[in-house]
């Protein structure tokens, strides 16, 4: 007997909570309730839908009705019109931006449409706080059946096939990794899984934990099998409370189950997981620094070697998985390595997700497979760019990463050709900038948060970005020389070639790039002391054309420190020395006579 | 062990596995540059960071430079030290460092030592490239240390020292990035924290980010006032180190010269706190004996084992972790203590001196002991036993400052009565010499019969703990001895837990005791200068005729004429003292 | 609870399967059979919803994976309850007049075998699904 005739799904991910789902939740409860209806429809929270751009998302099953910028007082209506009625409430379907259809099916959403879900297979599709749900989409099974008809070494063998890698940004072989600490002798190892997700807009991690956290313990306990770990650690930003929340849950239920624990499913095999907790240091992300984190030391890299599957935590043998990767390994083991392999391109398989974030139509969080081009990520699933305006850019790997450009966009996405192009995957952070954005400030920006998240450790990135960035804080000033565009060039080769760790080894990337990309713009700034985009405040001047200046006296009074003078009815003036730059004018003027130059 | 071979500058060089590429280079005449680096072979102390990045070398198929003093050399590696990728890179990160430190070499109290100074002198550096904002901190000034952090260059030496050697963690790196430093715990200054003033920070600073109190300028002022007799006392470590100041070979000793200098600066007398070591055994010796016996006569109020107490650093190590064992040491004061409190009692009367008159000066390897002489109970109504205690680096200072050339000056005697001493006194300055002139004496008042022999090879040594039974004529005395406050830990927890086994322990809180102290000339992260500095310390108690503190025949006057005899009321009022629970002991600062 | 093997997890798995088939039919929506029920007020008063339980409840018997919806008047509000069915790769049949013989019949020989039943109605409109 079914239980319900219908499910209406509401997105309990961070960002459409933040826009009120959990009351969108209560009040559809309480309609329901209502009408008496509770018994036939139920309502649940489940982890994120992806498509942030639109949220807080609601999906009603089984007939895939989408419903987008879902408010608290909609609820009413989605009851009524949709449940009572069987009507799709035609004011909240997604309206395709092409051609203004209205789209009912989720499936025929363009976000989606090129998108294939394995990573955040579950995430929008169960209720994370459940784990009868997670068992009912063969949660557990992979474990199962690697700790009852599988020996480690063909576990990992498995893993091996499929040519899985790191997706939290080295790319990594996963199976290598596991192969080589299960190589280590020691009574005491570690599984160790890395949620210290910090690019700045990047939150697939969080996502997976928040949306499907079992996916990662179940992976996590996977791996202690292979490599003889009974003990496993998740080092978590204390900042996701939700995530943190979930993957509670999570654990606690997975122990009642005896899914963790001593003796897990009468194999003899023991595993049981804590939570550790980061206070939010982007640098912590590198697996040295994470493990001095766990062990309560300054969040620092070390060099390597050893490695952690060497000498990790507590000096024990330590494998690091980031939340992405082990997210996939559950279904590897469940299809097999074969049809994971299937997936992708030559050498990077499977598929990754991304944050698409920046000047897109679309922005969320994506999983596609690896191999489609920036283009397809940009133009199809991302809707192209924002106000019809030009396509200038996207940054790929987060603030370590690269900016690509128009040349680019037709390259298949993995984790060489990004580097061959002088980006990186980074952990998926994906920004996309139009003709707008200033490069110059751009790659400053990016600097700015390595500068923030440096741990010190090591001179050239301790000194040397600060260097790089007071450099670039010169150009976008007007100040800056051509043998400044020299300086750039020199420090972040030397930065690249002497830091101590990832974070410094790349955070000349967004200069570099943009450096080699849009050499014009950077000369402009230096050579003639202009802002090509419009971006430097100190190179603008907005200047009163007196040809269509009538004096109608709205720039005069608009001006929040009175830099502009004139009578009634005639020609207005702009004093540059006391002008702020603010563009109030230029918004305010009703005959264009205020222009930039 | 396995053997590998590779290439470093062209060259083939076979070395054990697990040699870091710095080590390889050694090998074959190849010096790599560092900076935060630092090793101390025979202490195993080591700290490489690898953070500075100024040892980068090329290594052939590698995607980035290596840095030599982590990366192990590897079967098959070819290496370049010097190619102009190399070369651009160690100056370009010189210059960066450069450009985040204040061109104040002329005044600052590192020039002429500063390892920066002379990497940019090896770097050819000419100009600075970059310029920006600077790093800037309040100066942080204790009685004893003083922290300019706009100076630091982030090697973690000291950070190294303070945590893993000395096990205090004071020092720890604080923020992030640009604005990462080195500090005390929540950024308060060195007086509000457990600092012990051991000075090790001090000693390994490359830079002048941490230096001492400089205390010559009022020596200079008691000097040259006619009202004041000046005496001056000095502690056995710094006559086999003060002779690397003025170019003499470390492991020199210059006991005489430094006597003569002494008296060419103008002081009144020359003493010797070798004479106060001496005093020292006749107490605390006196002091074990008592506790031993009443021990073996079954009192069970008595605690051993005994713990030394000369070291200051060591005394405020365990007032602030330890407080609960605060009544294990020996009470007896330190030499520089006794010697102050003998000076302006004794001596000040046999003189006809006011004690207001009479300043007392020492010289000391130890910064730690400008915070004894300060410390409230070691004054007289508000006049303090001890006025100024300066380092073996001052009083070379001082040296050059009066124009006095060292390697010319006579060798002259020490003055008389504070200037006596035996052998016994003089190793009282390495790791495990107080305890064997402990021996030598209690020994002898124990059993009433001569030692067959007066070295006891069985305390000697470096290693960081060591461990011995000395046979009292049937009677064995188990002996413990660390250097080192880690290594004090150590046995400190072994007492706490009950597991020690020791009658009586000897700790000195420097690497190697006395001779390693933080007011020594730098030794720059060479170890071989503390063992010929040892090494010196043994020669000059073989030279000595008297070897056992008992037989000194001053302090024999000085019990019959003063204190009467050891533990007395009158020696325990003037030569013993008593600890404080420094574990709550200061508050926050705004 | 505790699963104690393999073989116990996939028992838990059958048994909860239920309370997540509804989304996993969604997300395979266009490789099953979808049966829409017109549940407007005039589908309501001639029975659409005891039409619609009948429907879920037999299709669950049988063990047939089909799609139960809600759907809002047709516009044969003469003819209720009607129903729409949708076989994959075929165009969607409307019948009117349907009572539980009538579903039983429809569910035995069109959804299982195949075979058009008696009471279609033409369908003169699209579905707003493009």
């Amino acid at each position: 007997m079914a239980e319900n005739k219908m499910h209406i799904l509401v997105c309990g991910g961070t960002g459409c909570r933040a826009s009120q789902s959990e009351q969108i939740v209560n009040n559809l409860k309480a309609e329901l309730e209502s009408q008496n209806l509770e018994n036939d429809v139920r309502v649940l929270t489940t982890g994120c839908f992806g498509f942030c751009e639109k949220g807080p998302v609601v999906k009603v099953v089984p007939d895939n009705t989408f419903y987008t910028e879902v408010k608290p007082s909609d609820a009413i209506d989605i009851v009524n019109e949709h449940i009572v009625k069987g009507r799709p409430l035609q004011r909240l379907l997604y309206k395709n931006p092409k051609n203004n259809y209205k789209v009912t099916n989720t499936a025929s959403i363009d976000f989606y449409k090129k998108q294939v879900r394995i990573a955040l297979r579950n995430c929008g599709f169960v209720d994370p706080e459940n784990i009868d749900e997670y068992i009912g989409r063969d949660g557990y099974e992979a474990l199962g059946k690697c700790l009852s008809d599988y020996s480690p070494s063909e576990v990992i063998d498995i893993i091996k096939k499929s040519g899985l890698r790191g997706r939290g940004g080295g790319g990594f072989p996963t199976g290598l990794k596991w192969e080589i600490t299960s190589k280590e002798k020691n009574d005491q190892k570690y599984v160790v899984c890395n949620a210290d997700e910090g690019d700045p807009g990047a939150f697939m991690d969080r996502s997976i934990l928040e949306g499907d956290p079992h996916s990662v313990i179940e992976a996590m306990a996977i791996c202690g099998y292979c490599i003889g770990a009974n003990k496993g650690l998740v080092y978590i930003r204390a900042e996701y409370p939700l995530a943190i929340n979930r993957l509670k849950i999570a654990l606690s239920q997975a122990s009642e189950y005896g899914l963790l624990g001593n003796d897990i499913m009468g194999t003899g095999f023991d595993f049981d997981i804590e939570i550790r907790y980061g206070a939010g240091a982007f640098v912590c992300g590198e697996e040295t620094a994470l493990i001095h984190s766990m062990e309560g030391s300054r969040g620092e890299p070390t060099f390597k070697p050893p490695f952690p599957s060497v000498s990790g935590y507590l000096g024990k043998p330590t494998n690091v998985n980031n939340v992405e990767t082990f997210a996939n390994v559950p279904v590897i083991i469940n299809k097999g390595a074969e049809w994971f392999s299937s997936i992708g391109s030559e050498n990077s398989k499977g598929t990754k997700v991304f944050a698409l974030a920046g000047k897109v139509n679309n922005v969320g969080l994506i999983e596609v497979p690896m191999g489609i081009t920036l283009r397809e990520v940009i133009f199809d699933i991302g809707g192209g760019i924002r106000n019809g305006k030009k396509f200038k850019a996207v940054q790929t790997g987060g603030p370590s990463g690269g900016c690509l450009t128009e040349k680019d966009l037709d390259i298949p996405i993995d984790y060489d050709n990004l580097i061959k192009a002088g980006s990186m995957m980074g952990s998926g952070g994906m920004i996309v900038m139009d003709e707008d954005d200033c490069m110059v400030s751009i790659a400053k920006f990016y600097l700015e948060f390595t500068l923030d998240e440096s741990c010190g450790k090591c001179t050239p990135c301790r000194i040397g970005n600060k260097r790089l960035h007071e450099i670039l804080d010169k150009i976008t000033k007007g100040k800056g020389t051509e043998q400044d565009l020299e300086r750039l060039k020199l420090l972040s080769n030397v930065i690249k070639d002497t830091s101590l760790c990832g974070l410094g080894q790349t955070s000349p990337n967004p200069v570099l790039s943009t450096l080699l990309n849009f050499e014009d713009e950077y000369l402009a700034h230096v050579r003639e002391g202009k802002c090509p985009a419009g971006q430097c405040k100190d190179l603008l001047k907005y200047e009163i054309d007196p040809d269509l200046c009538t004096g109608c006296t709205l720039c005069y009074r608009n001006c929040p420190v009175g830099a502009i003078s004139g009578e009634k009815k005639s020609v207005h003036y702009i004093d540059q020395s006391i002008c702020i730059k603010c563009g109030v004018c230029f918004q305010k003027c009703k005959f264009k006579a205020i222009s930039i130059v | 062990m396995d053997k590998i071979k590779l290439t470093i500058d062209n060259k083939e060089v076979e070395v054990a596995k697990g040699t870091t590429i710095l080590d390889a280079a050694k090998q074959i005449g190849v010096h790599i540059p560092t900076l935060c680096h630092m090793k101390l072979h025979d202490m195993g102390i080591e700290n490489k960071p690898g953070g500075c990045r100024v040892c980068v070398v090329e290594v052939e198929g590698r995607r980035n430079l290596a840095p030599a003093c982590v990366t192990e050399a590897a079967a098959g590696m070819n290496i370049n030290t010097h190619s102009i990728r190399v070369i651009n890179a160690r100056r370009t990160v010189t210059e960066l460092i450069i450009s985040d430190h204040p061109f104040e070499c002329l005044t600052c109290a590192k020039s002429g030592e500063c390892e920066l100074q002379d990497l940019a002198h090896q770097m050819g550096i000419r100009e600075i490239h970059f310029e920006g904002e600077k790093s800037v901190y309040r100066e942080d000034t204790s009685p004893a240390i003083i922290r300019d952090m706009d100076k630091c260059i982030m090697c973690r030496r000291c950070e190294m020292m303070c945590n893993e050697v000395q096990t205090v963690g004071v020092l720890s790196a604080i923020n992030r990035g640009f604005y990462a430093v080195v500090s005390p715990p929540f950024e308060q200054n060195l007086d509000h924290s457990v600092c012990t003033y051991c000075g090790q920070c001090v000693a390994v600073c490359p830079t002048g980010a941490l230096t001492e109190v400089d205390h010559t300028p009022a020596v200079i002022r008691a000097l040259s006032d006619p009202s004041k007799t000046v005496v001056v006392q000095t502690a056995p470590a710094v006559r086999a180190a003060l002779g690397e100041e003025f170019g003499f070979e470390p492991g020199t000793l210059v006991t005489g010269k430094m006597v003569a200098a002494l008296r060419r600066l103008g002081f009144n007398y020359v003493f010797d706190t070798d004479f106060a070591a001496d005093l020292t055994i006749m107490e605390e010796g006196t002091e074990m004996l008592d506790r031993l016996s009443r021990h073996l006569n079954g009192d069970k109020t008595v605690k051993l084992p005994i713990l030394t107490s000369c070291c200051p650093a060591w005394v405020k190590f365990f007032e602030h972790q330890f407080p609960d064992m605060k009544d294990i040491p020996s009470s007896a004061k330190s030499p520089q203590q006794m010697f102050g409190a003998i000076a302006k009692s004794y001596f000040a009367e046999k003189q006809n001196i006011n004690r207001k008159d009479l300043v007392v000066v020492s010289v000391m390897p130890c910064l730690a002991k400008k915070y004894e002489s300060s410390r409230d109970e070691f004054a007289v109504d508000g006049n303090p036993d001890v006025d100024f205690a300066i380092s073996t680096r001052e009083l070379a200072a001082l040296i050059k400052l009066a124009n006095i050339e060292f390697k010319a000056l006579p060798e002259e005697d020490f003055d008389h009565p504070l200037g006596e001493s035996t052998g016994a006194g003089v190793i009282f300055g390495t790791t495990g010499g107080v305890i064997e002139a402990a021996v030598r004496t209690a020994y002898e008042l124990h059993t009433k019969k001569p030692l067959p022999k007066l070295n006891f090879d069985e305390l000697r040594g470096m290693e960081g703990v060591r461990e011995a039974t000395i046979d009292f004529d049937g009677l064995p005395i188990r002996i413990g001895i660390a250097h080192g406050l880690g290594n004090a830990r150590k046995l400190l927890e072994d007492i706490r837990s009950g597991k020690s086994h020791f009658h009586a322990i000897e700790i000195m809180s420097c690497p190697g005791g006395c001779i390693g102290g933080g007011g020594q000339p730098y030794h720059h992260g060479n170890s071989d200068i503390l063992i010929k500095r040892q090494k010196a310390i043994y020669q000059e108690d073989s030279m000595k005729t008297l070897r056992k503190s008992h037989e000194n025949p001053y302090i024999v006057k000085l019990y019959e004429e003063f204190l009467g005899h050891p533990m007395s009321d009158k020696a325990h009022h003037l030569l013993h003292t008593s600890y404080f629970d420094r574990s709550k002991h200061f508050e926050q600062e705004d | 609870m505790k699963v104690k093997s393999l073989a116990d997890l996939k028992k838990i798995k059958a048994e909860v399967q239920g309370k997540i088939k509804l989304r996993e039919q969604g997300e395979n929506a266009d490789k099953i059979v979808q049966i829409k029920v017109a549940m407007a007020t005039c589908g309501i008063a001639s029975g659409a919803k005891e039409i619609m339980s009948y429907m879920i409840d037999e299709l669950d018997f049988r063990g047939v994976d089909a799609i139960v919806s809600q759907t809002g008047c047709m516009g044969y509000c003469y003819a209720e309850p009607t129903i729409e069915v949708i076989v994959p790769g075929q165009s969607p049949v409307v019948y009117g007049f349907v009572n539980k013989e009538k579903a039983k019949e429809i569910i035995e020989k069109h959804i299982v075998k195949g075979e058009l039943v008696d009471g279609i109605i033409p369908v003169t409109f699209k579905t707003i699904d493009e």
